[in-house]
């Protein structure tokens, strides 16, 4: 149907988001490269000198980078490891025959609709908080002593306070994957006598296989980058405790000025998600042919 | 077939996810709950649970004490004003890539998706100082184009898999009958579009308004939405919990009532059509 006018007028129609997103890309990440080969410091104006890799040299070298590169894995795998079990074992739940599972439904969902700031400031405060939260209270009324979640166990505490916002997210898509398993499968496995845990690992888990796959890739691009929940709890504390590579690179910009140090960190992080996403396009490119 | 389920294993089935269903939402309840208490209530220990004295006091100094409705404003100009002009730069890109498709469309496409798998502290600083040097830091016009752009290829892909369901045979029939262009997208396209893009607003809308990258870091005072408000409670002043109470609630209470209609939509927009 296509005629050679109809093309270029596609063409014509494509190329404002063509061209702004490659705008988008192209510019700040160009930028972001060449700062980080300069000793550019904002306290310092005019003093901008080209420095090749000692930048790099640097903020490679720097303990700080260590902690925040094994906290941002920890934190992606921490909460990966929440989500997809407890994804897997609610989309389960919610899949057995019950009364108000719409309800249920909507309630699990909720907490992806919550704006970060909002969700870390009330686990924050009304929960971990060591004297008015409610896990201080249920503590003592067990007769513990009450922890200091985001002084003792920063991470841990920024883990659960993510996990508790995806784990909607990753149970919504397991439902919808589990959903559209032919229930007569599942029963003819029934008749010939498989159990429960069989038709889970021979017939359900290969079902899902590739929303579980859709939901690690996609949870991790974005976690990756997990930032409001770390700027309203911890700050990155105590030390280094809670920061992670995102973290690491803003405070480097906007609370240091140091713009050339905080470039060569945005380009490391650029290159970690990179690794990520070859996976992710060669996932949802083969599901496009489909 | 549907099979018989006894009762009894029904039971206990809604009785488990009834008890876990609600202690996932029990966070957002007890927000809730403490945005009517009196300061005092709110910590009280052991924590009152419904039967207090029930005031709504702190919406009202909420609102007196830094101009709430500003901030929320702030956010409706920023979610919906970002996801309207995306999708005005959206529709057509989306159409011509589900309508008129050539050997490139694929690769296009997969490089959209590619640009939101940069991690935004890689342009963090360039946009920084661009709008620094702009006079654009702060301003609501300069966050309407970073969360336009940063959410365009998630617009363009939900639109493309929804176009993409619509026959282009049916097109063709009303031009051999003689439509024209215009006649073809108002009276054609346009009513078989309308749910996609209804969906694609929607999802657009939530994803906005929960945007806390940008927004923290590009705004601070006067064109703060509600996400840069509510983090400035990360002072000693978020020990007032009725209060942080009032203002989450009020700040997350539009968008989950969006939300919840639009379930179905999040699923297909987040996993750019991967999953259905």
């Amino acid at each position: 149907m296509a005629t050679t006018h109809t093309r270029s007028a596609a063409r014509l129609m494509m190329a404002p988001s063509v061209i702004l997103l490659f705008a988008w890309m192209i510019v700040p990440l160009g930028m972001t490269i060449y700062f980080s080969f300069l000793r550019y410091n904002l306290l310092m104006p005019g003093m901008e000198e080209f420095t090749g890799f000692l930048n790099y040299q640097f903020f490679l070298s720097d303990p700080a980078f260590f902690a925040a590169l094994s906290n941002t894995l920890l934190l992606v795998l921490g909460v990966l490891l929440i989500t997809v079990i407890g994804g897997i074992a609610f989309a389960l739940l919610l899949d057995q025959p019950m009364f108000g599972q719409g309800i249920v439904r909507i309630l699990v969902i909720a907490p992806f609709f919550v704006m970060p700031t909002v969700s870390a400031l009330v686990w924050k405060n009304m929960f971990m908080n060591p004297v008015n939260g409610l896990f201080a209270w249920i503590a003592r009324s067990l007769g513990f002593a009450p922890i200091d979640f985001l002084a003792t166990i920063p991470l841990l505490s920024v883990i659960i306070i993510v996990a508790w916002q995806w784990l909607p997210f990753a149970t919504l898509i397991m439902l919808t994957a589990l959903q559209s398993l032919d229930e007569e499968q599942k029963e003819a496995a029934e008749m010939d006598g498989a159990g429960f845990v069989s038709r889970f690992i021979y017939i359900v888990l290969p079902h899902m296989a590739r929303a579980i796959t859709v939901v690690i890739l996609i949870e991790t691009i974005f976690l990756l980058s997990v930032f409001a929940e770390i700027l309203v709890t911890t700050n990155g504390g105590p030390g280094t405790e809670s920061t992670n590579l995102t973290y690491l690179v803003y405070a480097q910009a906007l609370l240091q000025f140091d713009i050339g140090g905080a470039s060569a960190g945005g380009i490391v992080a650029v290159i970690l998600a990179n690794i990520v996403a070859i996976f992710l396009v060669r996932l949802i490119g083969k599901n496009l042919e489909a | 077939m549907a099979r018989k389920v006894s009762t009894k294993r029904k039971l206990v089935m809604t009785a488990i996810a009834w008890t876990l269903g609600f202690l996932i939402f029990f966070p957002i309840l007890w927000t809730f709950l403490t945005s009517f208490k009196s300061e005092g209530d709110a910590i009280a220990s052991p924590p009152v649970f419904l039967f207090f004295h029930w005031t709504t006091e702190n919406y009202t100094e909420v609102q007196s004490r830094s101009d709430y409705v500003l901030h929320f404003w702030n956010s409706v100009i920023m979610s919906v004003g970002s996801t309207l002009l995306g999708l005005l730069i959206a529709i057509p890109s989306a159409w011509a890539m589900a309508f008129s498709p050539t050997k490139r469309t694929k690769d296009v496409l997969m490089w959209m998706l590619s640009t939101k798998m940069m991690p935004p502290v890689g342009a963090l600083i360039p946009v920084y100082l661009i709008f620094r040097d702009m006079g654009l830091l702060d301003s609501r016009i300069g966050l309407v184009i970073v969360l336009t752009l940063i959410n365009l290829p998630i617009i363009v892909w939900m639109l493309y898999t929804y176009f993409k369901e619509i026959p282009g045979e049916i097109l063709e029939a009303a031009r051999m009958d003689g439509a024209s262009l215009a006649k073809e997208i108002v009276y054609v396209l346009t009513p078989m579009a309308i749910p996609g893009i209804a969906s694609t607003l929607l999802l657009n809308i939530i994803l906005a308004w929960n945007e806390a990258f940008w927004t923290l870091n590009l705004t601070t005072s006067r064109a703060a939405p509600l996400t840069t408000f509510i983090a400035s409670y990360s002072s000693p002043e978020g020990l007032f919990y009725a209060k942080l109470s009032a203002a989450s609630t009020m700040a997350i209470a539009p968008i989950l009532i969006l939300g919840w209609f639009s379930q179905k939509q999040l699923v297909r927009g987040l996993t750019f059509g991967a999953v259905k």
